[in-house]
């Protein structure tokens, strides 16, 4: 499945300052139920969001009308847990493009470049900052430049630098993904696996 | 013709990489690539959108484990979202030519339990599957990680991933294992040691006396549960163990390909003076039976100690203090002798015979507590077949319990077998993320052994006492 191109964002952000924070919670396992890719931002955080009645609770980040945007700040290991994709299919489903974090579990990180979602790893440090340039005015906007991997607090011109390789970056800017690249080298996959000794 | 000398990572990695992309993924065949119905129907509407086929039908083996109900398997499947999925996967497999054992097959059970024990699993291969605990296969000296559904469509039509090639660690644990310490203790406890994140990043190898000696039953509990410390992945060199386990099973190779095989299997361990970016070594001796306290696999300490307070504990306070809350736990409390409402052994990591023959050991002339809801779930059909042959049925019912049907039941409680909100359940599964064993559950992670202890005096016992010589 292809997706939108990812250059600048430029958005408020919605702050999470917990750590650890799985897949399960994300979404968890009972709403994985579906043969299609459709309608998990609904059940994103569903346990966290929402009280078994169904009503909402008031006291959750999301249910907070002050905070909006399309990038999501997690503490530390965010995404850890399951392999589910369908973690972050909720969270780009939902209207986040960008997750901000100081660690990322490996299998998050790598689902959420496939389907167009930019993790972008800073430090501890910056993060602090992020949160409390949040916390000084929810609406605080931050850029995400992937061209330059650039991030900046708008609000105060902090910024730091932030990873990503350069294939992957090529894949996000012009919304390829893998799939495309490996139907182009079929004739060579198909040399390999006569040599294959399974 | 001198070789720089290589570890058993490298040595399997490097021989499946097709195409090296500078400053950039390898991209890496895949030998084997199990898929179950929750991460499969949307790979496989991939392939139809873009018009694609499934390249190699014959690498890829479909299981049905997630969903499926663990008591009246031959009537229909009740909830119809569950179905509906097992439908697809069934739908799908036809279509393409997929081997597919689905619920009611005599194969069927948990795929990284129905790989092994029908030797599609091998030293040596390339193994995914859309679900993180495919690390159970490293066991066997295989690379196996948890895949995303894009990259399940990618498997499917062009059986290869990209991936940038992970840092290597290598976790030593010599010594003798005390009385009552078996494969899931270890594993917990390097995880409570390495923190849930600490080998992020890397792929790990298990080195040393204790998985030398090990079973692969209790092998693959240890790599089942590297995910847990952040590891892309573990693996075990394969031995005379792994060879003695493989021979002769279904799909494992015969007669002189077993030959074959067996010779380059046998290259398949880090050579000396190989190297790795990381690595610890632990004592068997410092390792009890295990128990988690919080609700990441991290937070877990030996029976008989009290829970750390937050600044021992690492982290942030914030944090820990949330995770202490939703269990219903305090700092400095002692877990032995907390009231436990459930008792849940199966799964991935602790569905396999060896598992249940711990369970009875401890369950054997006992009685299961009176409030005790004991959840017994074998890991596939072959595994509740070897409970009935050894007798382990019998020890079970004698003592009040109930053998149910197999599936990855209460682990991830997509099925019926939920833990009530609230509810105190011990487990031999592999998370106790909040809500993992359903909405409000409290989960503790620990060995069969502790389970078992934990099902007939209804608290957390340290199994030792219990334990006959």
């Amino acid at each position: 499945m292809a997706y939108d191109k990812f250059t600048v964002l430029k958005s408020s952000a919605v702050p999470m300052p917990i750590e650890n924070v799985d897949t399960d919670q994300i979404i968890p396992a009972r709403f994985l139920k579906a043969t299609e890719r459709k309608g998990f931002g609904d059940n994103l955080f569903r346990d966290w969001r929402y009280n078994t009645d169904g009503s909402q609770k008031k006291d959750f980040v999301l249910n907070n009308p002050i905070y909006s945007g399309k990038i999501l700040i997690g503490g530390r290991n965010f995404g850890s847990g399951s392999s589910r994709e369908h973690a972050a299919w909720a969270i780009y489903d939902y209207g986040f493009r960008c997750v901000v974090s100081s660690f990322f579990a490996d299998i998050f990180k790598n689902n959420s470049l496939n389907i167009g979602i930019l993790p972008v790893q800073v430090s501890a440090v910056f993060l602090d900052k992020i949160f409390t340039a949040i916390e000084a005015n929810p609406a605080a906007e931050l850029e995400v430049n992937l061209p330059e991997q650039k991030i900046t607090i708008l609000s105060t011109g902090e910024s730091e630098s932030f990873d990503i390789n350069s294939y992957k970056k090529h894949n996000m800017t012009n919304g390829y993904d893998d799939i495309d690249y490996l139907q182009a080298m079929k004739s060579e996959i198909q040399l390999f696996a006569e040599k294959s000794k399974y | 013709m001198s070789q720089k000398p290589a570890t058993l990572f490298d040595k399997v990695w490097d021989a499946h990489v097709v195409r090296k992309i500078e400053d950039g993924p390898d991209v890496l065949f895949i030998d084997r690539h199990f898929i179950h119905e929750v991460t499969s129907p949307v790979a496989f509407l991939g392939l139809e959108s873009r018009g694609l086929k499934v390249m190699f039908s014959g690498k890829t083996f479909a299981t049905a484990d997630h969903n499926t109900p663990t008591i009246n398997q031959h009537l229909p499947v009740q909830d119809p979202l569950s179905a509906n999925q097992l439908k697809a996967l069934e739908t799908n497999s036809a279509k393409y030519g997929i081997s597919h054992w689905g619920l009611g097959n005599p194969k069927n059970g948990i795929v990284h339990v129905v790989g092994p024990e029908n030797g599609i699993t091998l030293p040596g291969m390339t193994i995914v599957c859309g679900d993180s605990h495919t690390s159970t296969h490293g066991a066997f000296g295989a690379i196996a990680f948890g895949i995303g559904t894009s990259e399940v469509e990618m498997v499917l039509s062009s059986q290869c991933i990209m991936q940038p090639k992970p840092k290597k660690m290598r976790i030593k644990v010599n010594g003798k294992l005390g009385k009552g310490i078996v494969p899931k203790d270890v594993v917990l406890y390097i995880i409570a040691k390495l923190t849930a994140a600490g080998a992020t990043g890397y792929f790990v190898e298990f080195a040393g006396d204790v998985f030398e000696n090990m079973s692969m039953e209790g092998r693959m509990t240890v790599c089942n549960m590297s995910i847990e410390m952040g590891a892309r992945g573990g693996m075990i060199a394969p031995d005379e163990t792994t060879f003695a386990y493989i021979k002769g099973r279904e799909k494992a190779p015969k007669d002189a390909a077993w030959d074959t095989a067996l010779a380059y299997w046998k290259t398949l361990k880090t050579d000396e003076g190989a190297g790795f970016d990381l690595e610890y070594n632990y004592d068997a001796a410092d390792i009890e039976p295990m128990i988690t306290y919080g609700t990441n696999p991290g937070m877990g300490m030996g029976i008989t100690k009290h829970i750390p307070v937050a600044a021992e504990a690492g982290g942030s306070k914030a944090s820990y203090e949330k995770s202490l809350e939703y269990m219903g736990f305090h700092e400095e409390e002692e877990m032995l002798g907390k009231k436990v409402d459930y008792v849940f052994i199966g799964s991935c990591t602790n569905g396999r015979i060896e598992d249940f023959r711990a369970f009875a050991s401890i369950v054997k002339g006992r009685k299961k507590a009176d409030h005790v809801i004991a959840w017994i779930v074998p890991g596939s059909h072959i595994v509740e077949q070897q409970i009935k042959d050894e007798g382990i049925l019998d020890i079970l019912t004698k003592a009040g319990f109930e053998l149910r049907q197999p599936g990855c039941s209460a682990c991830l409680a997509m099925n019926d077998d939920k833990i009530p909100a609230g509810k105190y359940a011990v487990s031999t599964s592999n998370r106790n993320f909040e809500g993992r064993q359903g909405p409000g559950a409290r989960t503790m992670l620990a060995s069969p052994l502790v389970a078992a202890a934990a099902a007939v005096t209804g608290v957390v016992t340290d199994p030792r006492a219990l334990l006959v010589d």
